[in-house]
């Protein structure tokens, strides 16, 4: 004990010291790391099968209508089908299928929202409480997962574009919520209504409504990007990711803040207000007029 | 008047103002005064029991509200908005919203009730015109009640757009732009109005001033001119059994009537209280505050100045340019002419109805809509063609609510607006006098009593029954055309009136009026025997 107290005083003993703590933790992780070789091969195989996975669904799906390269398609007059994917992008693919936009059903003015097709339905619930059938609702989940993940990716290597936003850049607890409801109103609102309720367009589009659950930040985000049907491109230079992000904090707060006067009457403004002043506010009126007029004094002294 | 009396309690006061008045028994007289009872004549009411809850919660709201569009940056309780510029008028909204006790609730009945305030008045005036109550002497204060309608409209536009939130302000600058389209003198009035560019910093105090003193104020003499002149010429009644054209049927204000308006005053409160309480109004938070280069999808006026959004909408982009000058068309004909048609036509209806009827008499009993078929087909046009385009004012909410494309429906209201009030017209004239028919018939033989008898011989006949006289009384109320006398006598001699272009459209329009008047009379050797007698009359109040 003694010695080791005196060799701790000598001038060397501090670099030793340090020399054998990095030792250590070269030894230890070079024990613990995967061998780095083995798995990039691995990795290699796996990610041909996931891109094959994805041409697979690619064209399972959407070749019908966008052609086998993802070069569009065009009627015999010459008016586009279906237009080319070359550089849409990830985020493009994730925000059309994960909506149940495409694959389409019918082509009309618009492609509305609905379920996604089962491949891709990463909506499905998991929550049974048999166990088989919870494992299997996961397993389909995961699936789902990674076929659209898969095909995003084989998209996104056609012709690049803009990838999914990381789950950080959409949170919408981190957002300027005063900034986005400037820049909504600014932007956003003369389609999609001060609240995010949707709206009309011209020839039979509209711009959907943003109020509800299902429209995820991730998705917001993407269409700003990527400018789906009648929506204008948003790109990184018009709104930055910190306005993308202050408007989906302004949506998504707006959305779940309670209405403080009662029914919101769905918050679109005078039009319903209107109907409940005439419908409710006059029709119990009446019913009370009704009834006080038809009320008879039992006896009315007489003089 | 009724001859019961009222206790000493109130007699006694009454007697004390009346000595030291003056008004020799003014208010022990009109104490007595009957009113007759019928459930919509309690429309015109509720607006004036909604007025009196606007003086009061407006004033309420004066008390925080600042009338100022000085900018400051917003810290407050509504953190959404915290760190935003915005004009004083918005800061103190979402201070009354959100920060003073009980605001968020005045604010919204003071909404509720100017919205019930304008439907009740719509509503009200719809009972006088298709029951005829604003016939000779009563002209004047139908005038006077369409004159507080377009008071209501221009004190409901400067209400709201007093908080300067982004859907107000949007209805300002169309405020502006028609002015600006009134030709030569437009852009001066734009300039006068807002005291220079739009917005400016003038025009939401100006308007307050208009909102809380001006038209306040005279709607309040209006409303004071309005119910004098109805307690003096008496209020009009229903075609009941015992009304005559001479003498009220009803209830002495003491003691019924005052109990049954003072209920319903209460009525009134509770219903706007609940709507306040349970539905949201005007959430001005979610609009935003007012900004010139943003705007909302489905931004829509308060309901009455819809019909006028929905003139804009669907009106074509028709624009003169001459000699450097443009004549917006497209904003002045929406702004100016439906409701011109409609306050007009209103306004003149009923010297127009008295000069082609030729009917100079004073009337104190009403007429069911279906004695009048033309002016029920009229009314019921004009109730059309208001209500294409109010609904046109909304397009855009129902193109995106029953998901039809917007176009469609300007397409369909820009035919509907010429088509609709002509069907309206048609249909409803032909309903009036298949009513009178069935009137006639029931008259003429009675109700159907739903037995059925087998003669000997084996035919089958329905017995009919004598009508009740409180039913009989109504369907007799039907006044049966004359004949118009023969343009010419009989000495060729034009009858007064006649003569000239006018005098012809006259015969022509009265002929239009009556020709096909179907008249409901009693056959008297048919039913005299049926009828029941000796029954004891229902108590008179005389």
């Amino acid at each position: 004990m003694k010695r080791f107290t005196a060799w701790r005083r000598r001038p060397w003993a501090g670099y030793a010291v340090v020399l054998a703590a990095l030792a250590a933790i070269g030894v230890i992780y070079a024990g613990f790391s995967p061998r780095t070789d083995r798995a990039e091969a691995a990795n290699a195989t796996q990610a041909a099968a996931d891109l094959k996975n994805g041409q697979q669904l690619f064209e399972k799906n959407c070749a019908s209508c966008h052609g086998l390269n993802a070069e569009g398609t065009k009627d015999a007059k010459g008016h586009p089908i279906a237009p080319s994917l070359l550089g849409v992008g990830a985020a493009a693919v994730d925000f059309q299928v994960a909506t149940g936009r495409m694959p389409a059903m019918n082509p009309g003015a618009q492609v509305p929202r609905k379920r996604p097709i089962a491949a891709f339905d990463t909506t499905i619930r998991t929550d049974y409480e048999d166990e088989a059938k919870r494992k299997a609702a996961e397993a389909q989940k995961a699936q789902a997962e990674k076929n659209l993940a898969d095909l995003r990716e084989y998209i996104a290597q056609l012709g690049g574009g803009p990838s999914v936003p990381a789950a950080s850049a959409v949170d919408p607890t981190k957002g300027d919520v005063a900034l986005g409801g400037k820049l909504f109103r600014t932007n956003c609102a003369q389609c999609h209504n001060f609240t995010g309720q949707g709206g009309a367009l011209t020839g039979g589009k509209y711009a959907p409504p943003l109020a509800t659950k299902d429209v995820t930040p991730t998705q917001i985000y993407e269409a700003m990007l990527t400018g789906p049907q009648a929506m204008p491109v948003f790109n990184d230079t018009t709104l930055t990711p910190q306005d993308k992000q202050a408007i989906i904090s302004y949506l998504v707060q707006t959305r779940e803040e309670p209405n403080p006067g009662g029914n919101g009457l769905g918050r679109i403004g005078p039009v319903s207000e209107g109907l409940a002043g005439w419908l409710v506010g006059l029709g119990l009126l009446v019913l009370a007029a009704a009834w006080i007029t038809a009320k008879k004094p039992k006896k009315l002294k007489k003089s | 008047m009724s001859e019961a009396t009222a206790p000493k309690a109130v007699e006694g006061p009454l007697n004390f103002l009346d000595e030291r008045l003056g008004s020799t028994g003014f208010f022990n007289r009109n104490l007595k005064k009957v009113f007759p009872d019928h459930w919509s004549f309690m429309l015109g009411e509720i607006a004036l029991y909604s007025f009196i809850i606007l003086l009061l919660t407006g004033t309420f709201l004066t008390l925080w509200f600042k009338p100022s569009m000085l900018e400051v940056v917003y810290d407050g309780s509504y953190t959404k908005l915290n760190g935003v510029k915005m004009s004083e008028a918005y800061a103190s909204t979402l201070h009354i919203s959100f920060d003073v006790r009980g605001g968020l609730l005045m604010r919204q009945i003071h909404h509720w009730a100017a919205i019930l305030f304008m439907s009740s008045i719509l509503a009200h005036m719809l009972r006088v015109f298709f029951t005829g109550a604003y016939r000779k002497p009563r002209e004047l204060n139908y005038l006077i009640g369409i004159g507080m309608f377009v008071l209501g409209m221009l004190e409901g536009l400067f209400g709201y757009s007093l908080p300067d939130d982004l859907l107000s302000g949007t209805g300002l600058r169309i405020t502006q732009g028609v002015a600006e389209a009134i030709p030569i003198v437009g852009t001066y009035v734009y300039m006068f109005l807002f005291g220079g560019e739009f917005p400016g910093q003038d025009i939401v105090p100006r308007l307050f001033t208009l909102h809380v003193l001006l038209i306040p104020a005279l709607i309040l003499g209006l409303v004071t001119a309005h119910m004098m002149i109805m307690w003096h010429q008496k209020h009009t009644a229903m075609p009941v059994k015992h009304q005559t054209e001479e003498q009220v049927y009803g209830y002495p204000f003491y003691p019924v009537f005052m109990a049954k308006t003072g209920a319903y005053f209460l009525f009134t409160f509770g219903v706007l209280a609940l709507l306040a309480t349970f539905a949201q109004i005007n959430p001005i938070w979610l609009f935003g505050p007012y900004d010139p280069g943003a705007i909302s999808a489905g931004s829509q006026p308060d309901w009455y100045m819809g019909v006028l959004e929905g003139a804009l909408r669907i009106m074509p982009n028709w624009e003169i340019t001459a000699w450097g000058h443009t004549l917006s068309l497209n904003v002045l004909i929406p702004a100016l002419v439906p409701l011109g048609i409609i306050f007009t036509g209103a306004a003149v209806w009923p010297f127009v109805e008295a000069w082609v009827t030729g009917d100079k008499r004073a009337h104190h009993v009403n007429q069911r809509p279906r004695n009048a078929p033309v002016r029920t087909a009229v009314g019921i046009a004009a109730v059309t063609f208001y209500g294409l385009l109010w609904l046109a004012g909304a397009n855009d909410v129902l193109a995106d609510k029953f998901h039809v494309s917007l176009y469609a429906t300007t397409w369909f209201f820009r035919v509907t607006f010429f088509v609709g009030p002509v069907i309206a017209y048609i249909i409803t004239k032909r309903v009036c006098l298949g009513l009178q028919r069935k009137d006639a018939e029931i008259v003429a033989h009675g109700m159907e009593s739903g037995t059925v008898l087998m003669s000997p011989d084996g035919e089958f006949s329905e017995r009919h029954d004598p009508l009740r006289d409180e039913r009989r009384a109504v369907l007799l109320s039907k006044e049966n055309s004359r004949p118009e006398p023969p343009a010419t006598d009989a000495n060729g001699i034009p009858a007064p009136n006649s003569k000239g272009p006018l005098g012809h459209l006259r015969s022509r329009l009265n002929r239009a009026w009556t020709f096909d008047d179907i008249p409901v009379e009693e056959h008297e050797h048919d039913h005299g025997h049926e009828v029941e007698s000796g029954r004891e009359p229902e108590q008179l109040n005389h």
